[in-house]
């Protein structure tokens, strides 16, 4: 209970913090807009094209706007040395990473569901076939997002090149994540539904989050405290 | 000594390899389907049981670091990787010369092709990681968790030709299909290639951690100069 309230404090304080200032959520939504209007200068698709790149489209967005917030989740401690602060204090090192993943998580989420509109206005592309499906996909996948970036954010804090490290690191680990949610958003954005067969797309985004989940709860009182 | 047994082994290896390219060039016949390409499977295979092998002592070697924070397994650690690449880059090239001659195309986004090139990238991530951290311990620590990371791409990688069924041939060995899907004379010479190269790589991370060690050294003599 204890854990919970720990974490909730530390998810608070970040998603407070992020509100009052709003620059990396109003940094993420503009980038997220720009890659979605530059999209539109690189092909000319008609509406079908459209549909069969709808996810993957969406997910590069999602995934590269989303690095900004990501980056900005440990860095913006090392002011006033409040890391070494956080570190101290006697909350434990899987409550500040769930806490941060947590602020994260909602932070994606917002810009998701910002750029989701705007693609639909600006590719002319009803999105609003499966909602309860894919909210359920933008759920597991941005979690997948979130607690590989979050961890990997922690783990880059403290270099120098933390802006180049970061991405370079961590698309390649969200690939299979990333995958799953742009064949998933193709098919709920297209209307059809989930086959027998697409199945194990959605197992591999439960495995990918419960898996990696573990993994950095497990890690990251190390890579904070050592 | 030391060295001597290591170049000792190094010639072993060498000449083992020498020995197989012989009979597998000379002494074993065409495939009845592939023709002569398929001789370059003797290195593509043992390729990629190395880089395997590589990058799981160098994910076990990780995890020990972190228990027990010993700085030879983080040396062992970063040798069995640069390896484990140099072997990934070798799986990459002879994969990609038989799919020239077989499919007609240098490279297909098939997954497993996919996995093995993200696995590289990933692992290339690690050594880029180490040299951005100055502070050894840091160093050590941030690594050794990436690594763990890093090797369940490995996983994929390897149960990719199990998972989707597409371009890259399904598996062949006897230890994976039961048998009957290679013939023994072929398979024993896979395997021998397999041990030599194996060999060949024990030597090199052998190499390796003896530079990591003399790095470790200088770096610890200068702080020292730095600190009179």
């Amino acid at each position: 209970m204890l854990f919970l309230r720990q974490t909730a404090t530390i998810a608070l304080k970040d998603l407070r913090s992020e509100f009052r200032t709003k620059e990396s959520l109003n940094a993420a939504i503009s980038f997220a807009v720009v890659i979605l209007v530059l999209f539109s200068f690189a092909v000319d698709p008609t509406a079908d094209q459209i549909r069969e790149i709808s996810g993957g489209l969406l997910w590069l967005v999602f995934a590269f706007a989303g690095a900004l917030i990501l980056n900005r989740s440990f860095a913006r401690e090392l002011g006033n040395d409040c890391l070494d602060a956080l570190v101290a204090s006697p909350v434990p090192g899987a409550a500040l990473f769930l806490g941060k993943a947590s602020a994260n998580y909602v932070l994606l989420l917002i810009v998701e569901l910002v750029s989701l509109p705007i693609f639909g206005v600006l590719y002319n592309m009803r999105w609003t076939r499966q909602p309860l499906m894919l909210a359920a996909v933008l759920a597991l996948a941005t979690w997948a997002v979130t607690v590989i970036g979050t961890v990997f954010s922690a783990l880059t804090v403290n270099l120098r090149l933390r802006e180049l490290m970061l991405p370079t690191l961590i698309y390649p680990m969200m690939i299979p994540a990333l995958m799953a949610a742009m064949r998933l958003t193709t098919l709920l954005i297209a209307g059809e539904g989930i086959a027998a067969d697409d199945w194990i797309w959605v197992r591999l985004l439960i495995g990918f989050d419960v898996i990696f989940t573990s993994l950095a709860v497990t890690l990251v009182e190390v890579v904070l405290v050592g | 000594m030391r060295e001597r047994i290591l170049y000792a082994l190094g010639a072993i290896a060498g000449l083992w390899l020498a020995r197989n390219l012989y009979v597998i060039l000379l002494g074993l016949p065409d495939e009845a389907a592939q023709g002569a390409i398929y001789r370059i499977l003797f290195f593509h295979v043992p390729g990629w049981i190395t880089c395997f092998t590589a990058f799981l002592l160098a994910g076990i070697s990780s995890i020990l670091y972190l228990i027990k924070s010993d700085p030879r397994y983080d040396t062992f650690a970063v040798a069995t990787v640069e390896v484990g690449i140099a072997f990934t880059v070798i799986g990459l090239v002879t994969g990609s010369i038989w799919a020239r001659i077989i499919w007609g195309i240098w490279w297909t986004w098939d997954p497993r092709l996919t996995w093995a090139l993200i696995t590289c990238i990933i692992y290339m991530g690690y050594l880029m990681l180490r040299r951005a951290i100055d502070e050894p311990t840091t160093r050590a620590k941030n690594a050794a968790v990436l690594c763990i990371f890093s090797f369940a791409s490995v996983v994929i990688t390897y149960k990719a030709i199990d998972w989707w069924r597409t371009q890259h041939p399904g598996a062949v060995l006897s230890f994976r299909t039961g048998g009957g899907s290679i013939d023994p004379l072929m398979e024993s010479m896979l395997f021998q290639n397999a041990a030599a190269l194996l060999l060949l790589a024990a030597v090199l991370v052998a190499v390796r951690m003896r530079q990591e060690e003399i790095g470790r050294e200088v770096e610890s003599l200068r702080r020292h100069a730095h600190a009179i």
